[in-house]
């Protein structure tokens, strides 16, 4: 009896496991036949045009890449600043646990709120327009969170007997920050946040 | 259109099946990590009182994984309120109260996109509504993170003694 339960429930869940990658197969090769074809050096290099069969994605590619590249700039830098500062410089006490709190909270904020935000703050308080730089920047701030959350795990797993002989060394708080802990740490926020600019 | 012949074209069944797909990756890493979470001394001494493989799956790891399993349900759930592109692409902009799932319906998200987009004059009346339905947007979400993260810490069983 028992037996036949166990593989019955064994089925049942490689049916869905099953499931799940059935439909990304699905996706994928409907997506990959309808673009067949379509996809060429002119599509991808030519601006939109009024005859369907000539235009293409240049400006819409261009613009991605350079509001990706702009969000990057502002946003990494400051990212991995505050997860160095929570992480190796903070103290433990309530304040800082509160800030680490509401950090995880923002990183569950939709997207379409940063959205408003940016409409709110950049485009109409500060009178940029809707250009390059205000998407940038809304940009930055839906994904700063997940940065500093990710960086703060990559520098948490810098072993402590490294650190520790470093400081017994002589050698600062800041120094050991630099020479020390990034260079463990940095590869896994790297990749952390290319991961994360593909999701956006 | 084969299975619902009277089907519209922008729906709410279509939009929520989409939603289900996106965030059955976060529900499942999130749930496989706190199954990972508990400690193999549990499976052995149950698999050492006799269970079968499924016993020790949902009578065993299951149970003491269940807070962390909730808690990405959660998770994922206020993933999809948030979620923009696919209702506003998918579920149609047609706001009326239905609980039919075949029929158009207009999503939170979607009502911002349609606004924003849109030819309403900026500070108007109709145009500062979106700010509205975006804090209530921000208050649902958050409350069902703090809940998330809420229960995957209380229920937590501690297994390192």
């Amino acid at each position: 009896m028992r037996k036949h339960i166990d593989k019955i429930i064994l089925a049942g869940l490689i049916t869905s496991t099953t499931i799940v990658l059935g439909i990304l197969l699905v996706l994928l090769i409907r997506i990959s036949m309808d673009a067949w074809g379509w996809i060429d050096w002119q599509f991808i290099n030519s601006y939109p045009s009024r005859k369907p069969e000539l235009s293409g994605i240049k400006a819409a590619l261009l613009g991605s890449l350079w509001v990706i590249g702009f969000t990057a700039l502002f946003s990494i830098p400051i990212g991995i600043g505050s997860a160095i500062y929570l992480e190796e410089f903070s103290e433990d006490n309530k304040f800082n646990r509160f800030i680490k709190l509401n950090i995880a909270n923002l990183a569950g904020v939709p997207s379409i709120i940063y959205g408003l935000l940016g409409l709110a703050i950049f485009v109409e308080l500060m009178q940029l327009g809707r250009v390059i730089l205000a998407a940038s920047f809304t940009m930055s701030l839906l994904i700063l969170p997940i940065i500093i959350i990710t960086s703060q795990e990559a520098i948490k797993t810098a072993p402590k007997d490294l650190v520790n002989a470093s400081l017994a060394l002589g050698a600062t708080k800041w120094q050991t920050v630099l020479k020390v802990i990034l260079p463990i740490s940095l590869p896994g926020i790297i990749v952390e946040s290319s991961y994360l600019f593909q999701e956006r | 259109m084969g299975i619902f012949p009277d089907m519209i074209i922008f729906n709410a069944l279509s939009a929520g099946i989409v939603m289900g797909i996106m965030i059955t990756p976060m529900v499942s890493t999130i749930s496989e990590d706190s199954l990972v979470a508990v400690p193999q001394s549990l499976r052995d001494a149950a698999y050492a009182l006799g269970a079968r493989k499924y016993e020790v799956s949902f009578k065993v790891v299951f149970p003491a994984a269940l807070s962390g399993i909730i808690a990405s349900i959660v998770l994922g759930l206020s993933r999809a309120i948030g979620e923009t592109m696919i209702v506003t692409i998918a579920a149609g902009a047609t706001p009326r109260f239905t609980l039919n799932p075949l029929e158009s319906i207009q999503a939170m998200t979607a009502y911002i996109v349609q606004l924003s987009l849109g030819e309403t004059p900026h500070g108007s009346l109709e145009y500062n509504t979106i700010f509205a339905v975006g804090l209530l947007l921000f208050v649902m979400t958050l409350i069902m993170n703090i809940l998330g993260r809420w229960i995957a810490a209380k229920y937590t069983q501690d297994y390192s003694s």
